[in-house]
């Protein structure tokens, strides 16, 4: 039995097992960020750019989901510091839409990516996603595009991203900005991938290892830097926040050809 | 068996003689000390005697010696040090060990090639001979350094680069060549000190740098002794001719001006005061970062440039 205090307390993780929860994005915002948290991009709202219908429109999913997660969309950005230290946050959720990208996630972070460059401070995205969302079509694919030029515009004006993947993260969200940052620290069995689980087993028609598309899975694959129990993560942060403290300065320094020596992705 | 542990096991049984009259010297009623002193003179003299002047075959066995301190003792020794894995593409190769830390208060993406102390570790880090996978990671790190402004300091210990089917497969050649261009391209300090072994081409991919610093009796080299011997006498078993032959020591390349500064190991080797080796070395990069911190980017490249430009220039 887990009592709901006692998992708050414990920033969602359960006192036993350590299984972690997923997180609600203000509670997140609220772990990490020492106290003030400005928002932005909360005015951007969606519309239904395809019309879509199913068993519900797409605006009666959207409402019944503002009803569930109290959140306008599903992704909250905005600017405060951590340690400290000044930065871009952006944390997704996967309560709303399964933490799909369409146009307004897409939207936000762009907004994020751009605020952050102007004012010179480093990006911390928290990621939760299903990937791109259906409803939105084409429209939600290019937001992969949209969040990609703006932090590639960012990095090449010499600053400095990190990316917490926490469970899930997949599709869009994974295949864009997600790993496109220079540190990607993951929370501790979350499970990352491109194509989900089911999407893999119904094509191949064989089963998946247990540990497949976990976070230590990616670890021992390569692809990512580190994976982090919850209560050590903003302490982590705030570590690696202190190593880029002099990431604007050598942007400044450099030579105005400075894209090659600054030399991003490979 | 390497040369220097056959060596040291005359001296074990005089060690142990030392030790044992030490132990009891208390509960004796007589006085030992005068004993004691002789012995340990006796030891101290064979010790010179025989470790006093290394041949480079000798060295090469010292850069082997299975007690070395190995490169992640010295990681083990920063202020601070947050490993960094993988290469984002195929896997994390543990036969190198990188990520952030901080030497003497200064922020810095530290580097070290690691062949495992245990078996168990062996295995695991490969002996430390890197895979394609770990080069990548190296490039990567020392990029991620050149965004971040952060000097790249680098641990150099391998007897190569791996040699093997799945090493040619995802293309070892381009992943050292890669690993070797991001060291000459980024705008930041590098210092690069040969621990041990410095195998070839697996090594200099660690080792573009704007200080190299090698410890006394580390071996820096274009082939493994015993490769040489293959490749130009089909007898591996000439690796201690091909070992004189090759000017594989640290005074041999500051010759050379391929190293900019050799540190000092004790008499016996740095396996003998292994905190005290590691030290030194760490002084001594942290005095070659002092230096090259005040260099702009723009001329430190420039210096690194015609640095490695003039080295083996034809008179």
């Amino acid at each position: 039995m887990l009592y709901r205090p006692d998992l708050v307390k414990n920033l969602f993780v359960c006192t036993t097992c350590k299984y972690h929860f997923r997180m609600h994005a203000f509670d997140r915002i609220a772990m990490l960020i020492d106290a003030d948290f400005v928002e932005i991009g909360a005015d951007v709202v969606p519309g239904d750019p395809l019309g879509w219908t199913d068993k519900t429109s797409y605006p009666q999913k959207l409402e019944r989901d503002r009803e569930k997660s109290k959140l306008s969309e599903g992704v909250v950005c905005g600017f405060g510091s951590i340690g400290e230290f000044p930065v871009g946050l952006g944390v997704m959720d996967f309560n709303f839409r399964g933490g799909t990208m369409g146009t307004v996630v897409g939207e936000r972070l762009a907004r994020l990516f751009e605020g952050a460059r102007e004012r010179k401070v480093p990006i911390v995205v928290c990621t939760a996603s299903g990937g791109a969302r259906m409803e939105e079509g084409m429209l939600a694919l290019m937001q992969m595009a949209k969040t990609t030029v703006a932090l590639q515009r960012f990095r090449d004006d010499g600053g400095y991203a990190i990316t917490v993947l926490t469970d899930p993260t997949t599709g869009g969200v994974s295949a864009s900005f997600a790993f496109q940052t220079d540190v990607i620290v993951s929370e501790v069995r979350a499970s990352i991938g491109f194509a989900g689980r089911r999407v893999i087993e119904q094509t191949i028609r064989q089963k998946l290892p247990d540990n497949f598309q976990t976070a230590e899975f990616l670890l021992e694959h390569g692809a990512i830097d580190m994976v982090v129990e919850r209560s050590a993560l903003r302490a982590l942060l705030i570590r690696l926040l202190d190593y880029g403290v002099g990431a604007r300065r050598t942007a400044q320094s450099a030579p105005a050809n400075g894209r090659a020596s600054a030399g991003t992705t490979s | 068996m390497n040369a220097i542990v056959e060596r040291e096991r005359g001296l074990l049984e005089l060690e142990e003689r030392i030790a044992d009259l030490k132990a009891h010297a208390a509960d004796q009623p007589v006085d030992l000390s005068a004993e004691i002193a002789v012995l340990e003179e006796k030891y101290a003299q064979i010790l010179r005697e025989i470790f006093g002047h290394l041949t480079p075959w000798q060295r090469v066995n010292m850069a082997r010696h299975p007690k070395r301190p190995l490169g992640s003792a010295y990681l083990a020794a920063l202020d601070q040090f947050d490993e960094l894995h993988g290469d984002r593409h195929f896997g994390d190769d543990r036969a190198v060990i990188g990520g952030f830390a901080k030497l003497r208060g200064r922020r810095i993406m530290a580097i070290a090639q690691d062949k495992g102390v245990d078996t168990k570790e062996k295995v695991a880090r490969n002996f430390g001979m890197p895979r394609p996978e770990g080069y990548r990671k190296v490039r990567r790190l020392v990029l991620l350094a050149g965004r971040l402004g952060l000097p790249v300091v680098t641990f150099v210990d391998t007897s190569g680069a791996d040699p093997g089917i799945a090493s040619e497969e995802r293309a070892q050649s381009e992943a050292i060549a890669q690993s070797i261009a991001a060291f000459s391209e980024v705008p930041v300090p590098i210092v690069a000190t040969v621990i041990g072994e410095g195998g070839s081409g697996g090594a200099l991919a660690l080792a573009l740098a704007d200080h190299v610093t090698m410890l006394e009796h580390a071996v820096y080299s274009v082939a493994s002794p015993e490769g040489c011997a293959a490749i130009l006498w089909g007898d591996a078993a000439k690796a201690e001719e091909a070992a004189a032959r090759l000017r594989l020591t640290s005074d041999d390349l500051k010759a050379f001006g391929i190293v900019d500064e050799i540190v000092p190991e004790p008499l016996g080797g740095a396996h003998r005061d292994p905190r005290g080796t590691i030290g030194n070395v760490l002084s001594s990069i942290d005095r070659a970062l002092v230096r090259l911190a005040n260099i702009p980017p723009d001329e430190l490249r420039a210096r690194r440039y015609e640095k490695f430009r003039r080295i083996g220039t034809p008179a």
